[in-house]
């Protein structure tokens, strides 16, 4: 893995990008990584633009932003828009095709999957899409082992919602295994 | 607040913070069963704020500041400490000035708008020489501005924000573990130097989190006060003392002190004494005057044969760190000078600055508030370049952008 990696999940506010970024970050704390976890996000709790930054390295991390991404998460039309552009040579792309309709640069790494298609199809909500989306983007990218992607997840949501979360997990690994380019 | 409530009346006593509590780091490290764990800004603040014994909250909830009484509404009444919502920052500020009168180690936490409000308040805690801490997590102003967004615009307004010539202790984090550790320092210094000591944060430091190496809680340090030993007839709350901290009485327990704004004398009572007045605005300025070792703290980095130097606090430290990191690699001698402590301002830190280097850069996220203090300095020596990168677009500067002011400073 060549470190730091750079992660942006983005899409708009009540996808629950934020919490995925939080999962995500604290699995590689779990690996004794170096993480750092930053986020932005309008005043409002549903709608408007939001997106979360991990980075992770095996060095101290000094700015907290990601600016070039090694791989970069878009979950609506407007931030894979808006943040493709700055996704690193040989980037990984990831992109919810149930709102992404079109991708305005040509990436070799792309992956289009309607995860919130899915996830309402499969799961029955729409809710545990960011966590099928970022076991997908855990499985593709091999950044934190899926063990520790599974303890976070336990650690970061109500015990109610742990097996939901289990199964939205599940399903975005293989999605990812069985994802034919 | 089982033993200390007393049943034939609402008023409260506040216990003293026991340390036979466990603190909020052991906690998190017997729960975890690990001891480096993901932790944010605010949360650092908050666990800092207890485990410096702090036992009185009183706030108004602002983004970017929530977390901080979300997580001590939470644990202050487990450990017998007192939560309050007041009904506006202006209650806030008053309602922990009343508290450490009582006895409290007492904490507010706000953001740019209420940290205005504030200022009256925080003058009166200055005058009477009450310790109390007010953390302002800064947002994007003027106004209400951009709750969600960073900015570095309250850095002037927390020195000079008050009416009247009072001294500042002002300290100012760049990292989650650093905002826990300076949070106990700030409270120890309010206690030390019975003052409203004010903690600075960055609303994306507020909001971020970073892997964090749990301290060793045997090794905090934490100040208490120390109570007068004289019979409460000879007792003066305001006596002339050069020793800090110095012992301080609180109401309730048998010493009388009569507590105003208006300028005092030593038992406290206003008076229109010159000699008095002068008096007293002597020993609040030697608190920080004569105690200026104690109350800088500045981190140098690769600053030993440093030509360039970044001098940035806060978030924009960490932006411009990563530019001296670039800059080293391509061979340019560059370094950076960060004050942990903005007020008092580290000024011989920064002489010594100016006299080594030729460059220095001063990135910030407002129109010139921290270069003001340098520009102030750099006078003594006319040769030395000064350049500003300045930004109010609710963004951080990218290292990227202080690494190109570096390369065309050469």
């Amino acid at each position: 893995m060549k470190y730091p990696y750079e992660i942006r999940l983005s899409g708009s506010g009540g996808q629950g990008l934020i919490l995925a970024g939080i999962i995500l970050a604290r699995a590689a704390v779990l690996e004794n990584h170096h993480v750092t976890q930053t986020q932005s996000y309008g005043p409002e709790s549903r709608g408007g633009y939001s997106y979360a930054d991990v980075i992770i390295s095996n060095e101290d991390i000094y700015f907290p932003e990601a600016v070039s991404f090694d791989c970069l998460l878009a979950l609506n039309q407007e931030s894979c828009d808006k943040y493709l552009f700055d996704l690193r040579e040989n980037g990984i792309l990831i992109v919810d095709t149930t709102f992404v309709k079109n991708i305005a640069l040509v990436v070799e790494n792309t992956y289009e999957v309607p995860f919130t298609e899915i996830a309402i199809e499969k799961l029955g909500s729409p809710i545990p899409t960011n966590i099928m989306a970022l076991a997908f983007l855990v499985q593709v990218t091999g950044i934190v082992k899926l063990a520790s992607l599974q303890q976070a997840i336990e650690e970061s949501v109500k015990p109610a919602f742990i097996d939901l979360n289990l199964r939205a997990m599940r399903l975005g690994v293989d999605l990812a295994k069985n994802y034919e380019k | 607040m089982s033993n200390s409530e007393s049943k034939n009346s609402n008023t409260t006593t506040i216990k003293e913070n026991k340390t036979n509590s466990t603190s909020k780091v052991e906690e998190l490290q017997n729960q975890k069963g690990r001891k480096t764990v993901l932790m944010q800004g605010n949360e650092a603040v908050a666990y800092g704020a207890l485990d410096a014994g702090c036992n009185f909250f009183a706030g108004y909830p602002i983004t970017p500041s929530t977390e901080i009484a979300e997580i001590l509404a939470a644990e202050l009444p487990k450990r017998g400490g007192v939560f309050v919502q007041m009904e506006d920052e202006l209650g806030s500020i008053c309602a922990i000035i009343g508290a450490s009168l009582a006895g409290a180690k007492a904490l507010t936490a706000t953001s740019g708008p209420g940290f205005s409000l504030m200022q009256e308040g925080i003058g009166f805690a200055r005058s009477t020489e009450t310790p109390c801490v007010v953390v302002d997590v800064q947002r994007v102003g003027p106004s209400t501005g951009m709750p969600t967004s960073c900015a570095q615009g309250d850095i002037q307004q927390s020195r000079w924000g008050t009416h009247g010539d009072s001294p500042a202790i002002v300290l100012y984090p760049d990292s989650v573990k650093e905002s826990y550790e300076l949070t106990i320092r700030a409270i120890n210094l309010s206690e030390k130097y019975r003052t409203c000591v004010i903690l600075l944060l960055d609303e994306v430091l507020g909001h971020m989190r970073e892997a964090v190496r749990l301290p060793d809680i045997s090794n905090v340090r934490v100040i208490s006060r120390i109570k007068p030993t004289v019979p409460p007839h000879w007792y003066k709350h305001y006596e002339d003392n050069e020793k800090y901290p110095f012992p301080l009485a609180s109401f309730g327990e048998g010493y009388r002190f009569h507590v105003t704004g208006l300028t005092h004398d030593a038992l406290g009572f206003p008076t229109n004494k010159p000699n008095e007045a002068a008096e007293m605005m002597a020993r609040l300025k030697k608190k920080i005057t004569y105690n200026i070792r104690d109350l800088v703290q500045i981190e140098s980095f690769q600053m030993d044969d440093a030509k360039i130097a970044v001098f940035a606090a806060g978030i924009t430290a960490r932006s411009a760190k990563a530019a001296v990191v670039m800059a080293r690699k391509e061979g340019i001698p560059a370094g950076l000078l960060r004050p942990l402590t903005i007020w008092p301002f580290p000024d011989d830190a920064v002489r010594k600055m100016l006299r080594n280097v030729d460059i220095v850069i001063v990135p910030e996220l407002n129109q010139g508030q921290l270069v003001r203090e340098i520009e102030r300095l750099v006078k003594d020596r006319s040769d030395s370049k000064l350049i500003k990168i300045q930004r109010v677009d609710s963004k951080l500067i990218p290292p990227q952008d202080i690494l190109q002011k570096i390369k065309e400073g050469m």
